[in-house]
């Protein structure tokens, strides 16, 4: 009932915005699913998380902008916030993956 | 052209949706447990996602707060998960 009042420069480039965030994210899940191992698996899901969730905050505040003929902002904290915790989980989790496919068996005896 | 928003707002939604559940899947059929941690972290993003395309349809402002927290929570869960794989506790000395 909103979108009926919503222009044109609004919507054209937020409806595509969309879309891209959309095929993204499936892609990205997509690729998650499908490949061989973990150290495949852990590249296309970031591309999604980045990319996409840029795109559809970036649509969101094109959409509340218009929406309110005020410039919305707030938005951007999201996307900071996950732009900036992505790569750290990532690694992370990547060097728990490493640490867990080491053989230890000395590791135990010498701190045994 | 509003058609065409609706319809964008539409393939977004089932595109997440989607997304969710090739990570859903990936969660219980996992072989280790560092693949089911990277299945959950993709599944709070594109539920983050989906919850925004709600937020976007409704015009509502009260939802973005509501992804927010579902993004500060997800990380700290997928980073004590990454935190107890790589050693035996969360908190280390």
């Amino acid at each position: 009932m909103n979108e009926l009042s919503l222009p044109l420069w609004a919507a054209l480039p937020a409806g595509i915005l969309l879309v891209c965030g959309g095929l993204l994210a499936l892609i990205g899940s997509l690729g998650l699913l499908r490949l061989r191992n973990f150290f495949e698996r852990a590249h296309p899901p970031t591309m999604g998380t980045t990319l996409g969730t840029g795109c559809v905050l970036f649509a969101s505040m094109l959409v509340s902008s218009a929406l309110l003929h005020r410039p919305v902002f707030h938005e951007v904290l999201i996307t900071f916030f996950v732009l900036i915790t992505a790569p750290v989980s990532a690694m992370t989790l990547m060097r728990a993956a490493v640490a867990r496919n080491r053989p230890r068996p000395e590791r135990l005896n010498v701190e045994r | 052209m509003n058609t065409f928003f609706g319809l964008a707002a539409d393939f977004a939604s089932f595109c997440f949706v989607a997304a969710m559940i090739f990570a859903l899947i990936r969660l219980f059929v996992g072989p280790s447990a560092q693949d089911r941690v990277l299945a959950f972290d993709t599944f709070y993003i594109n539920g983050m996602l989906t919850l925004l395309m709600l937020g976007i349809r409704s015009g509502s402002m009260l939802y973005f707060d509501v992804a927010m927290l579902i993004a500060v929570f997800g990380f700290l869960g997928t980073m004590a998960l990454a935190k107890f794989l790589l050693r035996g506790e969360v908190i280390g000395p």
